[in-house]
């Protein structure tokens, strides 16, 4: 018997459920494009059958980072960039949980920059979501790694000589296994990503744009945006690597010349780290925290580890 | 100094071989009854360099490496240079042989390989005149031929073994029951026939003028030989550790390395990952979802481990932390040891640091203690650090294999079941009050729920929270919390100072009104220094520290009230533990002189028996060891 119940429970989920009691209401700037995330979540989870006890959303710091003190699941708030590997061993330790790792860009791409390019490339079976606003929000303004080429800033005020990162692409090459960019003004795809990527055996990388009103002068709406899956122009096909790859660099250029380009960009269905640590024996997969709820288990213990040293 | 004891230093190059060389030997001379102690020395370099390996054996215990030694096996080093590295580097073939002739003692025993080095060298080392004055017995082994004839160059250090063996009288049988357990087939027949073929042809071919003899001793019960790190490894498995994460750096490795080649086979996980950052990370994700959690590193990789650290202690999320020490600041000596990040693991990481700390001072104290830290860690739901060294990780030591023979301790500590959590208190969205100041809890303990269990949400965050976890920056409630986690610290000493045995060790003449102090791994050759100064007629009392924080205050209060003047003996230069003292008890500055040591080798007992009597003499005369002399500060 598990001794931890809620995981796997099928029941009726209501939205409702994952709106906190305490602080109902995001303290958020108005318009800001962090709500679309949470909207977006708060849709998805009880769409994909999960309930808040055995969801771990884990942030990092930074107006996103606040994201799971108004969405009602288990949460980590952790320290600035360093979400995913925290999120990353809690579903090693307990794989039954539903685990979303989730932060800004300037935490996921910046100061957490190592750990989102090993988190990929090991393939943790989990959701990345970055609320990608191109700048540092929670510190009022300053360029980030996804501010444009030129962006002023407190900090950069001669505007920055620096071109911004692609996350997609870097994402990519790092070995995610589910690609995606939705943006804030577009709540159906957003849920709809949102619900792949939890669905998806392996991790699943969503870049969000998320408009800032309040720091980011040009007050960037990501409007008119488009779906590519949707629309004609754009053929492309999401399993294969180099198409994906162009696709990419292209939506990545374009952000910066006025075009807002959303959808899917890759699917992989390569193993996932943990199944690929249980088949190499590095692993066993019974999870480890039921280890410690089962009163029959019999400890090893270093005594039988003796014979080497005799 | 003991007459029956054998030091026998094992040298050459790094990569020739020599731990395992050494490592087997001290077996042997283990089965054969000794007790044995091992001390390695080496160069951060995977090729060439000075590398030794010294055995300590004696019948009874030993737990230092004792002062100088008495037989050299120098095996000449085999990754000696070409003849352009050789004009920069010098000749590095004689190294092992030139290298080591300061410390061995008079009436020692020095054998070289002949096959290795040139004649011409050793003549210049003036060998022959120094062996004379200092009554020292030489002899020549061709033992790279010996190899060559039955065998490969590499099984030099089989011949070397047959001849000490010879030499001291000692048989072969658990020598050779250690090379057939060690060794395949193919190579294991060469082997034991060098090992004879050497054995007999220094008997022939030597008339023996040393008195050393191998002593002979008797063990009641089966012992194990191992090092500090496997003990704290140890430790960590027999408290259900089952995951650990890190990143490769001197000396951490070690105990990284045993619990990554044992994990998997005891239904855990291992994971070396991008950086330390990450590892305590990785350590704080498993432990929040349930599991029994580590990670550690050195110095610089435990640098980068403060944040999380501190996210540790704000969310009270239990974990054990190991710190490795070595030589620093910066990259410093990274094979070297030294005592110079007590006062880093104690406080860093921002805001005013909650955890525990132990510094152990053997091998057994390292299982101990490590056991100890995960109780601890997750009944107290704070973390735990098990600072040690170099010098403690890499030592080996024969322990009595009783010892290990105990009930594991897998226990979660203050964690609830999800029947237990119906009647717990909640908040109106169904919050479990994870943060919850308890009154009736004695130990200032809120107990944990875990991710997935129903009924036990919470939020973790190292922002300032109300019992629910919700952030709150009301000042009240900050104050409450706030005393919550830093009572705890309270409660544990109370705990450790009625529940346990004292994690501090005393030693010497209870009489005694002159004390020496120490912490960690230089308890040895302390403990050795006060039984030496005892049977030199000399009054002193010795104690090892532990308990870093809580501090010990009572137990420190009491040895300090009894003597008029104690000695800090620690290895580092600004005299940290001495610090710690003073400003725990906040006072006894006037009685604390520091002796000192920061050359990246660990004090030998007579540095310390030196280092008392220029005290007690308090003339202007200078220790002759690379040591210094603190004098007391006042308050
Ligand atoms: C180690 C560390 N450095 C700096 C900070 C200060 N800080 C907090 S949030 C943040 C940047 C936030 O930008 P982003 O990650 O893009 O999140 P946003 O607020 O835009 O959602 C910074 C620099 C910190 N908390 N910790
Ligand atoms: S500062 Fe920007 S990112 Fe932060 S809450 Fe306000 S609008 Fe949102
Ligand atoms: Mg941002």
């Amino acid at each position: 018997m598990s001794a931890f119940n809620a995981i796997g429970e099928s029941r009726e989920i209501d939205r409702d459920e994952f709106t906190p009691g305490l602080e109902p209401q995001p303290t958020w700037c108005p318009g800001c494009g962090d709500f679309s995330v949470l909207k977006a979540l708060k849709q998805a989870l009880p769409e994909v059958g999960k309930s808040p006890d055995e969801v771990l959303t884990v942030t990092g710091i930074g107006c996103s980072g606040k994201l799971n003190s108004y969405l009602e699941t288990y949460g980590f708030h952790t320290i600035h960039g360093r979400s995913l590997p925290v999120a990353r061993a809690a579903k090693l330790a307990n794989p039954g949980l539903e685990v979303i790792a989730a932060g800004g860009d300037g935490d996921g791409y910046g100061i957490g920059g190592n750990h989102f390019i090993h988190t990929a490339r090991e393939n943790h079976d989990m959701t990345y979501i970055v609320f990608n606003n191109e700048v540092f929000g929670l510190t009022k303004g300053q360029t980030s790694p996804t501010s444009p080429k030129g962006h002023k800033s407190k900090t950069q005020p001669t505007g920055s000589a620096k071109s911004p990162l692609r996350p997609l692409s870097l994402a990519l090459t790092s070995g995610a296994s589910y690609i995606a960019r939705t943006a804030a003004v577009n709540p159906n795809q957003a849920k709809e990503i949102i619900k792949e990527a939890i669905e998806h055996d392996g991790f699943a990388h969503v870049d969000f744009l998320t408009q800032c009103p309040t720091w980011n002068k040009d007050a960037r709406q990501y409007v008119p945006y488009v779906d590519i899956q949707e629309s004609d122009d754009y053929e492309f096909d999401r399993t294969d690597r180099q198409e994906a790859a162009e696709m990419m660099y292209e939506t990545e250029s374009a952000l910066y010349e006025g075009t807002v380009l959303t959808g899917r960009y890759y699917v992989d269905d390569r193993p996932t780290y943990a199944e690929e640590k249980i088949a190499t024996g590095e692993m066993t997969d019974t999870p480890i925290v039921e280890q410690y709820f089962d009163d029959d288990r019999e400890w090893e213990r270093s005594y039988d580890l003796l014979d080497r040293h005799k | 100094m003991s007459d029956n004891e054998l030091i026998w230093r094992v040298a050459g190059g790094s990569g020739d071989g020599i731990d395992s060389t050494s490592q087997n030997f001290a077996k042997a001379l283990m089965r054969s009854g000794l007790d044995v102690f091992t001390h390695r020395h080496y160069p951060s370099r995977i090729r060439g360099g000075h590398t030794y390996v010294e055995i300590r054996a004696a019948p009874e215990e030993v737990q230092s490496r004792g002062d100088g030694y008495n037989f050299l096996l120098a095996l000449g080093d085999s990754f000696a240079r070409n003849a352009d590295e050789a004009a920069v580097y010098g000749n590095e073939e004689i190294k092992p042989l030139s290298e080591n002739l300061d410390e061995l003692r008079e009436g020692g025993v020095i054998v070289y390989d002949s096959g290795f080095v040139d004649e011409e060298d050793v003549a210049e080392l003036n060998l022959e005149e120094r062996a004379e004055e200092n009554g020292w017995h030489v002899y020549p082994v061709d033992l790279r031929g010996l190899a060559k004839e039955h065998g490969r160059e590499v099984m030099r250090n089989t011949a070397g073994v047959g001849v000490t063996a010879s030499l001291l009288g000692m048989e072969l049988d658990h020598i050779e029951e250690l090379m057939e357990d060690a060794m395949p087939e193919k190579i294991l027949e060469p082997n034991i026939e060098i090992l004879h073929d050497a054995y007999e042809l220094v008997s022939e071919e030597f008339e023996f003028d040393h008195e050393l003899r191998v002593p002979e001793g008797d063990h009641d019960e089966e012992q194990a030989l191992l090092s500090g790190s496997n003990a704290i490894a140890y430790g960590a498995i027999d408290a259900g550790c089952r995951f650990i994460a890190g990143y490769p750096m001197t000396p951490w490795t070690d105990v990284f390395t045993i619990l990554s080649q044992n994990m998997s086979d005891i239904g855990g996980i291992a994971e070396q990952v991008e950086d330390e950052i990450a590892a305590a990370a990785l350590a704080l994700g498993a432990s929040h979802a349930g599991a029994k959690a580590m990670s550690g590193s050195s110095g610089g990789g435990f640098a980068l481990m403060s944040e999380p650290l501190g996210l540790a202690e704000m969310t009270e999320t239990p974990i054990v932390l190991i710190e490795a020490m070595r030589a620093g600041p910066s990259t410093g000596l990274p094979t070297k040891p030294e005592q110079g990040d007590l006062e880093f693991v104690l406080y860093t990481s921002q805001g005013d640091s909650s955890r525990v700390v132990f510094a152990p001072g053997d091998i057994e104290e390292a299982y101990e203690q490590t056991r100890l830290a995960f109780h601890i860690a997750y009944e107290y739901q704070i973390p735990t650090i098990i600072v040690y060294d170099q010098k403690l990780g890499g030592e080996n030591k024969n322990v009595p294999v009783s010892f290990f023979d105990r009930e594991p301790d897998p226990s979660l500590g203050s964690t609830l079941t999800e029947a237990e959590l119906e009647e717990a208190a909640h908040d109106a969205s169904g919050k479990f009050h994870r943060f919850q100041h308890d009154p009736d809890n004695d130990a200032g303990v809120s107990p944990r729920s875990l991710p997935g269990q129903k009924g036990g949400r919470f939020l973790a965050t190292g922002n300032e929270h109300s019992p629910g976890g919700h952030i709150e920056e009301d000042p009240t409630n900050r104050v409450i919390q706030m005393e919550r986690r830093m009572e705890k610290l309270e409660h544990i000493r109370e705990a450790l100072d009625e529940d346990h045995p004292s994690n501090q060790t005393y030693y010497g003449d209870e009489t005694a009104d002159y004390g020496i102090i120490t912490w960690g791994s230089s308890h040895g050759a302390v403990a050795e220094a006060v039984e030496r100064l005892n049977e030199g007629g000399h009054s002193v009392k010795g104690v090892t520290v532990s308990d870093m924080m809580p501090f010990p205050e009572t137990e420190m209060t009491e040895f300090l009230e009894s003597v008029d003047e104690a000695m800090v003996v620690e290895m580092n230069a600004s005299a940290q533990f001495r610090g710690l003292i003073q400003k725990e008890l906040g006072r006894f500055g006037e009685k604390l002189t520091s002796l000192l040591k920061y050359n990246g080798n660990p004090f030998e007992p007579a540095e310390i028996v030196e280092g008392y009597e220029l005290h007690l003499d308090g003339g202007d005369a200078e220790p002759t060891a690379q040591v210094r002399i603190e004098p007391a500060a006042g308050d």
